[in-house]
């Protein structure tokens, strides 16, 4: 007689190769079969109450201290929404173009990062590679270029915020109404000269992104793949518009969910689903329900959302993706990476048109009119749409606060992804390697998550995996990467 | 390497938002205000890999954080260039940064990891306990003294062994 085998509960945490502190949890029954897979959250900041009772002009300044990796987002988002409770619906031309190029070059850094020194190890060396190499410094050594590449394009976009933010990291160049400061014919032309420089590599991230893709498409289409809904915000005329527009919602056949809906009215449309088990919210789609109303955002749902992209080369590259599923939204988990290095592309053909934009000179930099109670703003921050919204009372203080960030809107997503890797490469295994533990990271890591942000903690990725039958009781662990530093 | 008339970084990096994590920010706020010749200050949330292309561009550097670990005032330790860590997250740990540095831009840049006690991380607020504010000034104190050594700066000033009983 056989002895049976215990449930078993398999424990990643955190989730290295992303910001902030997850933890993935696989249950398997007696038969080895994945009977739930979750990535929990489990870090809490709490920056919607923090906020309260602070004066309305602080938020630009205020909220970017959510996160060190894309403080630029909530920068411009908090900008955004301000600029509305100050009762401005149109910034002055060199406002609105200096905001867009501390955008995009913050869109360029982030990606250039995220795809240079985060993904690329996987891609390079293979999910189960010796983890002693699969990391940025194996890139280094065995792809000496693409790491320096990946370092002075992230320097490159980070140059950019300073000039426009006045610092690289939590700078305060957007204010309520408009910016503080222009771009001078000198910060112009340092920016310029090595833009062709960004440019060409920008165009050789997408040819590696899109070789990979296309070379191991039959892995591409089913690694953590799933049909889902897409949500961004469009310009009016249907463009890809990273810092402002409406939003879009659309299905996995491409059929508008919702269309041109302002941001003001976004929670008509989207609803928040608290779950016990992470701080990190579910959203969803009120008309659609929890179940079926969930949807991806970042850089593959703006490329599936959009009608077109409005810069040359990234739209060229648009067609080449689309065609890869004839023109129906690309549902596949790691197509996240070309979709990525299209909008890479796309950032610097935008920076190099700004920069040779004399709006970036203008005088005329602020606007006033008369004061709102309550503002919504949406932007597409590197991993997806970025939600704020305010209620500020008579006093100028913000009595109100609610954030969606980017990555909680792939919340589910990222949870779909690991429970199909984990039946797809875990279940029915003897042995649980970390090869294979790799694979459910490389799906998280697809989406680019900054759980740091999403649940507004600060936090460390040391690895820690454990085995634990359906008692809870420690079975196996592993531990890597712990730190005591501050 | 230019060691006759070398170049010195610092980098304070941490989150001033957080009490005592903004240790590293607070010691390379100051230490802006020396003006010393060939020493240039960089203040940062957190460690990145474009930090190497830095760090790279001079002789020597110094990264300035807090630290939870009991010590004295501070410790102040050369670093070994590490290139054989993985990549965890977007944060790099100084001998990574140092470790890139050498990698990817041949250089031979020397590290060194000034590590200041704080007592206050797990609240918000941009100010430091009075315990880490001693331990800045003596942190301060001790590093002006070696930059400012009165041969100038060189290769053996920087020699732990020689000016540092701290480890």
């Amino acid at each position: 007689m056989v002895a049976p085998v215990e449930p078993r509960k398999i424990v990643i945490e955190p989730v290295t190769r992303i910001e902030g502190h997850g933890k993935v949890t696989i249950l398997l029954d007696e038969d080895r079969k994945v009977t739930q897979a979750r990535l929990h959250i489990a870090e809490f900041r709490g920056f919607e109450r923090y906020v309260q009772g602070r004066p309305y002009w602080e938020m630009p300044v205020l909220v970017q201290r959510l996160c060190g990796i894309c403080p630029v987002s909530h920068h411009l988002c908090a900008a955004k929404a301000m600029d509305r409770i100050v009762g401005v619906d149109q910034l002055t031309p060199t406002a609105e173009k200096v905001r867009r190029l501390m955008h995009f070059g913050q869109m360029f850094q982030s990606h250039a990062l995220h795809f240079f020194h985060l993904c690329s190890p996987d891609l390079l060396f293979g999910f189960d590679a010796d983890p002693a190499i699969r990391n940025v410094i194996g890139v280094a050594k065995e792809h000496k270029e693409l790491a320096v590449q990946g370092v002075m394009m992230r320097k490159y976009g980070q140059e950019i915020i300073r000039i426009t933010a006045g610092k690289k990291i939590h700078g305060t160049g957007a204010i309520p109404g408009g910016v503080n400061k222009n771009v001078s014919i000198e910060e112009r032309d340092y920016l310029l000269k090595d833009i062709d420089q960004m440019l060409e590599w920008a165009r050789g991230a997408l040819n590696l992104a899109k070789n990979y893709s296309l070379e191991h498409l039959e892995t591409v289409k089913v690694f953590g793949s799933f049909d889902s809904n897409h949500l961004c915000i469009v310009r009016k005329d249907g463009a890809m518009d990273l810092y402002d527009g409406n939003i879009r919602a659309i299905n996995k056949d491409g059929e508008k969910i919702f269309d041109g809906v302002d941001p003001q009215d976004y929670l008509d449309y989207i609803q928040e689903e608290v779950k016990s088990w992470s701080y990190m919210k579910f959203p969803f789609i009120r008309q659609l329900g929890p179940e079926k109303g969930w949807y991806r955002v970042g850089p593959l749902a703006r490329l599936n959302a959009c009608d077109f992209i409005d810069t040359p080369e990234a739209e060229a590259a648009r067609k080449e993706f689309i065609g890869v599923t004839n023109g129906k939204p690309n549902n596949f988990t790691l197509a996240y990476h070309w979709a990525r290095m299209i909008e890479i592309l796309h950032s610097a053909e935008v920076i190099r048109d700004l920069l040779n934009d004399p709006d970036l000179q203008g005088e005329d930099l602020v606007l006033s009119g008369d004061r709102r109670p309550e503002a919504v703003a949406l932007l597409e921050a590197p991993r997806g749409t970025l939600f704020h919204h305010y209620e500020v009372d008579e006093n100028d203080q913000v009595k109100r606060c609610n954030l969606i960030v980017s990555t909680t809107n792939n919340n589910t997503p990222m949870n779909r992804a690991v429970e199909t890797v984990a039946r797809d490469h875990l279940q029915d295994k003897e042995e649980i390697t970390e090869g294979l533990l790799n694979h459910i990271e490389v799906a998280i890591r697809a989406y680019d998550p900054c759980l740091s942000c999403a649940t507004h903690a600060l936090g460390q990725m040391p690895l820690v995996i454990e085995l634990k039958d359906s008692d809870g009781q420690l079975l196996d662990s592993r531990a890597k990467g712990l730190s005591n530093s501050s | 390497m230019n060691r006759m008339n070398p170049t010195v970084l610092i980098i304070g990096y941490g989150n001033p938002g957080r009490v005592d994590d903004g240790l590293g920010p607070a010691f390379a706020k100051a230490a802006e205000e020396w003006n010393l010749p060939g020493v240039s200050v960089v203040t940062t949330y957190q460690l990145s890999v474009e930090d190497s292309h830095a760090v790279a561009l001079n002789d020597f550097v110094i990264f300035a954080d807090a630290t939870v670990n009991e010590t004295d005032e501070f410790y102040f330790r050369k670093l070994n260039p590490n290139t054989e860590v993985s990549h965890t997250t977007h944060h790099l740990e100084p001998a990574a940064v140092l470790g890139l540095a050498h990698s990817l831009f041949d250089t031979d840049c020397d590290g060194f990891e000034l590590g200041i006690r704080g007592f206050a991380f797990n609240d918000f607020g941009e100010m430091l306990s009075p315990g880490a504010e001693e331990n800045l000034h003596a942190a301060l104190n001790f590093i002006k003294r070696l930059l400012s050594f009165e041969n100038g700066l060189n290769s053996s000033t920087l020699e732990p062994h020689k000016l540092i009983s701290k480890t």
